[in-house]
């Protein structure tokens, strides 16, 4: 039980006649990346609140880092990006990060240390002095980030970190969370898209109208991971640079095609192509049994437009 | 306790930074100032008037300036209605609309460290605000006329009572209700204390008991309108309370208990308000 980050048994949520969440019942172990995975309205946001507190569960239990709902020595160890988050704007950066790290309680000296640390992780070191407002949403959602990981949590939720994030973005969030899982913090992430983000997930979960319809390990494949990239124009240089990341480097069609060791490798590519000023037009890495599930559990409830 | 104070300094940064203090500010100064300009009209009247051939009693000439002052004081006092309830009116809806209060709520501090928080906060601003404004009426009446308010600090004392009852009612509300129907609700509750507390004069006035218990009654339902009543009855020499119906005449005393009943029902609202947001989904 120990080694359990998240223990849930029937969580239900009602909101008067509204069933928000039927019945979650799951188990996240510690310092796993889980991904929550599945289409708008499924209950995502209301789950999340009910493992952070937010939200008082109509019935169930559920215990998060060994301690019951909404203990606070357990949020003293956890760290949360809301979704539609609207922070308060009229503070610069830094300010915003002294509020929060005082209210997880960290002396003024090491948290000094740590906001830096975090502003140039995030890469806002130059922008720590500007005021919130003038920050654009890719902005927010990595300060925002920085704001969750103030406390070297255990655990980390992340409510649809990647929408609104341009490809740069969404790849910061990703080695983000690469960094993450290297230090052993567990990360509870949300999500109704399948990007580059999704797929770097210990584990996911499928839910659909308020219930857990599938949970699956995504387990490296045997012999690596396959990578797709499109990119602006290929040439010899490039192919030949891409072998330092992986094996069988070969063009098919418009992609390049390659087959990497693990996922981490993905964010290095990415880094070292851009370095080399290539277009990056597509990168991520095949899952194709995850993608298939994916659109077969999204697939009833995406109407398009 | 760390938390509340912090919850506490991030209010104030927030009245600062949304420049709620500026345009109280500027408002505040703005009054000081007609007051000032008026108040020496009007003395410079009075005083042009008697002096120093034909001086009017001394109590005469009290009882003038104890009237203008008291005008000041009225508009001070419903200044300080005005900050009470509207500051912070948005403080606990406007975060939890905007979910802002997520990231608060989600750190290891209890929810009441965050309602105290910025109770503490605002209650800074009400006495800054009060001191203040109050301050300037009483300094300027003292620089120009060299008068001097009886028993002002009573005054003040009960005037704050009052604007901390409504401030507290106004963060009761935004436990539960949306901005405006909060902003809604308080102001309606001063109004029927209002009320409440011209039918108790007139209902002494007239020997309407019927009129006076009504207007008890509305003064231990929301005590803000016999606190004024129980300031300017302070501040008022014995001739000029005596005026039946202004805003500062004082036909029906309120009793002293109402001090206490203010106290209590602080305390109350604030439990509530914890309570209230203690059990309340974010
Ligand atoms: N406060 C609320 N009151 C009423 N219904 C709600 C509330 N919050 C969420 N819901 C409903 O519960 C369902 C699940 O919402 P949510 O958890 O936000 O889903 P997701 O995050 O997966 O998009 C939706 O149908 C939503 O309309
Ligand atoms: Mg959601």
């Amino acid at each position: 039980m120990i080694d359990l980050a998240i223990d849930t048994r029937g969580l239900r949520k009602e909101y008067g006649a509204k069933v928000a969440v039927e019945d979650l019942t799951l188990t996240v172990s510690r310092g796993e990346v889980f991904g929550f995975l599945g289409p708008n309205g499924a209950g995502k946001t209301t789950s999340m609140k009910m493992l952070l507190g937010l939200v008082a569960p109509t019935a169930g239990s559920a215990r998060v880092l060994g301690a019951p709902l909404g203990d606070r020595k357990a949020r003293a160890r956890m760290g949360f990006l809301p979704e539609h988050f609207h922070f308060q704007d009229w503070l610069t950066g830094r300010e915003f990060l002294r509020f929060h790290g005082r209210l997880y309680g960290i002396s003024a000296g090491p948290l000094g240390r740590r906001i830096e640390e975090l502003l140039k992780q995030v890469d806002l070191l130059d922008a720590g002095e500007r005021k919130l407002r003038e920050y654009s949403k890719g902005m927010l959602q990595r300060i925002g980030l920085a704001q969750a990981l103030l406390n070297e949590p255990d655990l980390v939720f992340l409510d649809e970190p990647t929408s609104g994030l341009d490809p740069l973005g969404r790849l910061l969030v990703r080695d983000m969370i690469v960094h993450m899982r290297a230090r052993g913090t567990g990360v509870f992430l949300n999500s109704h898209l399948l990007s580059e983000v999704e797929v770097t997930c210990d584990r996911v979960a499928f839910v659909k109208r308020g219930a857990v319809v599938r949970q699956m390990a995504l387990a490296e494949q045997g012999g690596g991971v396959d990578v797709e990239i499109r990119l602006g124009k290929t040439n010899a240089a490039l192919l030949a640079g891409l072998s330092q990341f992986g094996r069988d480097v070969r063009v098919d069609q418009d992609r390049v095609r390659m087959k990497v060791k693990d996922e981490a490798r993905l964010p290095e590519i990415a880094r070292w192509l851009v370095g080399q000023g290539a277009a990056i037009y597509h990168l991520g890495a095949e899952r194709k049994s995850l993608e298939a599930l994916f659109l077969e559990v999204m697939g009833e409830d995406e109407r398009p437009g | 306790m760390n938390g509340i104070i912090t919850i506490a300094h991030l209010t104030l940064h927030e009245v600062r930074g949304r420049r709620v203090a500026l345009a109280a500010l500027i408002l505040g100064v703005a009054f000081l100032a007609i007051f000032a300009i008026g108040f020496n009209y009007i003395y410079s009247d009075v005083t042009g008037a008697t002096s120093p051939t034909s001086p009017i009693p001394r109590i005469q000439y009290d009882i003038a300036l104890n009237f203008i002052v008291m005008a000041g004081l009225y508009a001070v006092n419903f200044l300080i209605v005005m900050m009470a309830v509207l500051t912070p009116i948005d403080t606990l809806s406007g975060d939890i609309r905007s979910g802002s209060i997520q990231t608060l709520v989600t750190k290891p501090i209890r929810r009441v460290e965050i309602v105290l928080g910025k109770w503490l906060a605002f209650w800074v601003i009400l006495g800054v605000y009060l001191i203040l404004m109050a301050g300037g009426v009483l300094l300027i009446v003292r620089v120009i006329a060299n008068y001097t308010l009886p028993n002002a600090a009573q005054g003040m004392f009960f005037i704050f009572l009052e604007g901390t009852v409504l401030m507290t009612l106004s963060i009761l509300g935004g436990t539960r209700l949306s901005t405006l129907a909060n902003g809604v609700t308080v102001l309606g509750l001063f109004g029927l204390a209002f009320i409440g507390g011209w039918l108790e004069q007139i209902g002494a006035y007239n020997g309407n008991p019927t009129a006076q218990n009504f207007g008890i009654v509305a003064s231990l339902f929301v005590p803000t309108e016999a606190l004024w009543r129980l300031s300017a009855y302070y501040m008022q020499p014995p001739l000029v309370r005596d005026v039946p119906l202004t805003p500062f005449s004082i036909v029906s005393v309120p009793s002293v208990w109402m001090v206490a009943w203010a106290a209590l029902y602080i305390v109350a609202a604030l439990l509530i308000a914890v309570r209230l947001f203690n059990t309340r989904d974010l």
